[in-house]
C-alpha cells in the first residue's frame, strides 16, 4: 500500500441524528482495509467526537481522512464561531454545549480531551467568527 | 457471561440479537452522557443506559460494544434498531431502573473496567 487513501465527507448542519454517519464509514473502510482494531477504535472515537462538535457549534463542516502507510490523518474543517479558549475547551468537563444537547447524551465536556486521549496528535487552528479546522494523527504500527 | 445471561438476569426483552444470543460479554457501564462511554469504556462491553437516540447506537458501535441495555423500559425507534441490526448490536430493554440494571449484574459477577485515576 504504497499510494495514500483519501476520504472526504460532508458533514450536515444540525442534523443531529446523522451525526456520525461519517465516523461509521470510514470506521467500515478501515476495517474492509485490515487496520489493526485497536487503531480503528481510536480513529473512529476521535473522529465521531469531532464530528458531533462540528454538529453542535459549527452547523457542519467537512472532513478529510487520509490512509498513508505510517498514519492516519484526519482534518475536521469548519466555518464556526470559533473557539474562544483552547486551553479551556481542552481541560475535562468544560463545556459550552446547550441544555438540548445534554438531553441527548452529549455536552459532558469530554469531546476535546478524548480527541487527544486517543490520538498521537491533535492541532487546533482556530479563528474567533472564521472557524475552526481540527487535525489529528494516529500512528500505524510498522510492523 | 453472554448477552442471553443479561437478558435473563434483568428478565429483559431482546429487542435484536437473537441470533448472536451466545456472544460474551466481559465487561459494563452504566451512563447517559455519551462522552464518558466514549472516554472510558472497555472492549466487549455491555452498556446500560438511560438515553434512548439514534446516538447511544453510534456510540455503541464506535467502542464495539455488543450490546446496549435499555433501563425503565425505554425503547428503541425502527432506525435504531436497523443501525443496530446492520452492526450487530444486540438491543435489550428492561423495565428496571439504572441502578438496580446494574447491581443485579453486578451481583452476578460482571464488573466495570478499570477505576480512573
Amino acid at each position: 500500500m504504497n499510494d495514500k487513501i483519501t476520504m472526504h465527507y460532508q458533514v450536515p448542519a444540525d442534523d443531529f441524528t446523522r451525526a456520525g454517519e461519517a465516523s461509521s464509514s470510514v470506521k467500515s473502510k478501515l476495517k474492509m482495509m485490515g487496520v489493526k482494531p485497536e487503531i480503528i477504535r481510536k480513529v473512529a472515537i476521535a473522529m465521531y467526537e469531532g464530528e458531533i462538535n462540528m454538529v453542535i457549534h459549527a452547523s457542519g463542516g467537512t472532513i478529510d481522512v487520509t490512509v498513508s502507510q505510517e498514519e492516519i490523518t484526519i482534518v475536521l474543517k469548519d466555518q464556526g464561531p470559533g473557539i474562544e479558549d483552547i486551553d479551556q475547551a481542552m481541560r475535562a468537563g468544560f463545556s459550552t454545549a446547550p441544555d438540548n444537547i445534554r438531553a441527548l447524551g452529549f455536552g459532558a465536556g469530554m469531546g476535546l480531551p478524548n480527541m487527544k486521549k486517543y490520538t498521537d496528535e491533535l492541532i487546533i487552528d482556530s479563528e474567533i467568527g472564521k472557524g475552526t479546522t481540527v487535525t489529528m494523527k494516529v500512528k500505524l504500527p510498522t510492523d | 457471561m453472554t448477552i442471553k445471561d443479561i437478558k435473563e438476569i434483568l428478565g429483559g426483552k431482546l429487542i435484536v440479537g437473537e441470533e448472536w444470543s451466545d456472544r460474551e460479554v466481559h465487561t459494563a457501564c452504566g451512563a447517559d452522557m455519551m462522552s464518558d462511554v466514549l472516554a472510558f469504556m472497555k472492549d466487549q462491553s455491555v452498556l446500560l443506559t438511560g438515553l434512548c437516540n439514534l446516538q447511544v447506537i453510534r456510540t455503541a458501535e464506535m467502542m464495539d460494544v455488543v450490546c446496549i441495555v435499555f433501563v425503565r423500559g425505554k425503547m428503541p425507534d425502527e432506525t435504531m434498531i436497523q443501525v443496530a441490526k446492520e452492526r450487530e448490536i444486540a438491543l435489550i430493554t428492561t423495565g428496571h431502573r439504572m441502578f438496580s440494571a446494574c447491581g443485579m449484574l453486578y451481583e452476578k459477577g460482571l464488573r466495570g473496567g478499570a477505576t480512573y485515576k
